[in-house]
């Protein structure tokens, strides 16, 4: 067990990250699901990581009741913005969520609350190995059930085509708002896990950068299904640690694999239908 | 005192415009959201930059590369990356989210080659003078890059209102599979327009250069939130509203930021923007929304 035990201090914080990745990539998947390009979960992610931590250093709330709020409180948020936000569609939709984003990172930047460009220190640890499996678990148990509910098949259905779905009466709207507000809810428990292993968070974390590689995390995997976020924000996290010996050039490959992945594997990595072919040319052989 | 504010606005008003104007533009044409329009910028500026001080040429020299060296990569992109998506028909997500790895490797390589660093200019390569009228400072320089802006800006609405290409290129944005079937070289007149739109990001990434005289490798990413913006004030793929838009940023920045906080000012940009796209989806002068946007 020694081994594990260095392993473990020196990358505990790193299979963290890949945890927290994990869960912000199927945040944006849910969204994505029902059809919607949302830019806006870093900064969902940023409320409920600094509502968490704020909870934790000023009231000393307990971390299960911070982490409930961490995702509550940019559901709030999602509730209110997304009745209007989300008449918008495709492009534009992108552009107000981003626009969206960077007023909350600008806002944070200049709270008094939330300790403006320096952020928040001292935050206490309080995640722990075993809280990122479960409810990261917890997470892919719940969209898998819903991915086959009335409710998944209403998102497929939206996203395919939204009129029709409309026709065959599909609330569309109250759709497109619960994806918003559950993907939300998503991001702000991640954010939430996240305050409480850095010790540190600031608005520099939770900007346009972000929301992007959360959404490179799931394209890069495959939005077909669970499997290709988790995958894709793995890859991404652990790639730039793989490439350290390339210094600068390191973020370099980043981008070299975003656009071949694009170019070569229009579906993403884990493009079920072709890891299956792979699998059975495999076995006959 | 406000007189000079509106002056400062005039000047990085322009600059946004004609930045905006290649996003805009690529926008319109190609459907595409260039998310490596930044990146673009932020090459202009370091090419002017090495080519004045490595090899001693003058600034307009400078200002020529530049264009040329942001111009030959947008195309790149063009022909590397975008054509083989469009032959493939890949949905409106996948283009944008190329160019977010182009735009980062391009970063990473300025930042490789030339370091985190702000670099400068070297003073005596800067046009110096220095007016008063009235009571405002007039740099020279500010005249510069107002008039570099606009003659610009007045070329491409001239050719694009006025000439049989420019009908061509509007054409293209109404439907490329008419204007393909109408004769018209769709795919040669995307990387024309690939070519043109990065060299306007690249003088657009020169001129700001020198206004701040600061080239840093993340440069262009402020540049790209601006840009978006500008293009969403003044609907998307709208080359008149990249122009209102762009002024319009630059002296609600310059204002904002004069009489509320300096930081406040961008959250101000943001802010409105918001607004808009709640209030009028395609932006303040665009037309109605696209029927499947």
């Amino acid at each position: 067990m020694a081994w594990f035990n260095d392993f473990w201090s020196t990358y505990s914080t790193l299979v963290f990250t890949v945890g927290v990745h994990g869960m912000l990539a199927l945040s944006i998947w849910l969204t994505l699901s029902c059809g919607l390009l949302s830019l806006a979960n870093a900064a969902f992610m940023g409320i409920g990581a600094y509502a968490s931590a704020l909870l934790t250093l000023q009231l000393g709330w307990p971390f299960p009741a911070v982490l409930l709020a961490g995702g509550v409180a940019p559901a709030l948020v999602a509730l209110v913005i997304g009745v209007p936000v989300l008449r918008l569609s495709g492009v534009y939709l992108a552009m107000a969520t981003l626009a969206f984003g960077e007023v909350v990172r600008i806002t944070v930047l200049n709270m008094d609350i939330t300790g403006g460009p320096e952020g928040l220190n001292g935050i206490p640890l309080a995640t722990e190995g075993w809280h990122i499996v479960l409810l990261l678990g917890l997470t892919i148990y719940v969209l898998h059930r819903l991915r086959r509910s009335k409710v998944g098949r209403a998102f497929e259905s939206i996203k395919e085509d939204e009129v029709a779905a409309r026709l065959m009466g599909i609330h569309v709207a109250r759709y497109k708002l619960l994806a918003f507000v559950l993907g939300s809810f998503i991001a702000g428990v991640a954010g939430a896990l996240n305050a409480h292993f850095t010790f540190f968070i600031s608005p520099r974390e939770y900007g346009f950068e972000n929301a992007v590689d959360i959404l490179t995390m799931a394209v890069l995997g495959g939005t077909s299904g669970l499997v290709g976020p988790i995958l894709g924000g793995t890859i991404l996290t652990l790639l730039p640690e793989l490439l350290r010996f390339l210094h600068d050039f390191r973020s370099l490959v980043n981008g070299a694999v975003l656009v071949l992945v694009v170019l070569f594997l229009p579906k993403g990595i884990w493009e079920p239908r072709r890891v299956r072919a792979w699998w059975n040319r495999r076995s006959q052989a | 005192m406000l007189e000079q504010q509106l002056l400062n606005a005039l000047t990085l008003g322009s600059v946004y415009a004609l930045f905006a104007l290649g996003f805009t533009l690529v926008f319109g044409v190609l459907a595409v959201i260039n998310l490596s329009h930044g990146a673009l910028f932020m090459v202009g500026s370091y090419a002017a930059l090495a080519m004045v001080t490595r090899l001693h040429a003058p600034l307009w020299l400078a200002m020529l590369g530049a264009m040329l060296v942001s111009g030959t990569l947008g195309l790149l992109i063009d022909v590397l990356i975008l054509k083989p998506l469009r032959l493939r028909n890949a949905p409106h997500l996948i283009p944008m989210i190329a160019t977010i790895g182009v735009s980062i490797m391009l970063t990473t390589t300025a930042q490789g080659l030339f370091g985190a660093e702000a670099m400068r200019f070297p003073e005596e390569t800067l046009p110096a003078g220095e007016y008063l009228i009235g009571d405002v400072h007039v740099r020279a320089l500010e005249i510069a890059i107002v008039l570099i802006s606009f003659i610009l800006m007045a070329v491409m609405f001239t050719i694009l209102k006025r000439s049989q290409l420019g009908r061509a290129l509007r054409a293209i944005s109404e439907s490329p599979k008419a204007a393909w079937l109408l004769g018209i070289p769709v795919e040669r007149l995307f990387h024309a327009t690939s070519f043109v739109a990065a060299s306007l990001g690249g003088i657009a990434g020169v001129l700001i250069a020198l206004d701040f005289n600061a080239i840093t490798p993340g440069m262009g990413q402020p540049m790209l939130h601006k840009g978006i913006a500008v293009i969403i004030l003044g609907g998307m793929g709208d080359i008149r509203g990249a122009l209102i838009g762009g002024l319009f940023l630059g002296f609600a920045e310059v204002i904002s930021k004069a009489y509320l906080s300096s930081q406040m000012g961008d959250a101000v940009a943001f802010g409105l923007l918001f607004l808009i796209l709640l209030v009028r989806p395609a932006g303040l002068f665009g037309r109605q929304l696209e029927r499947k946007a």
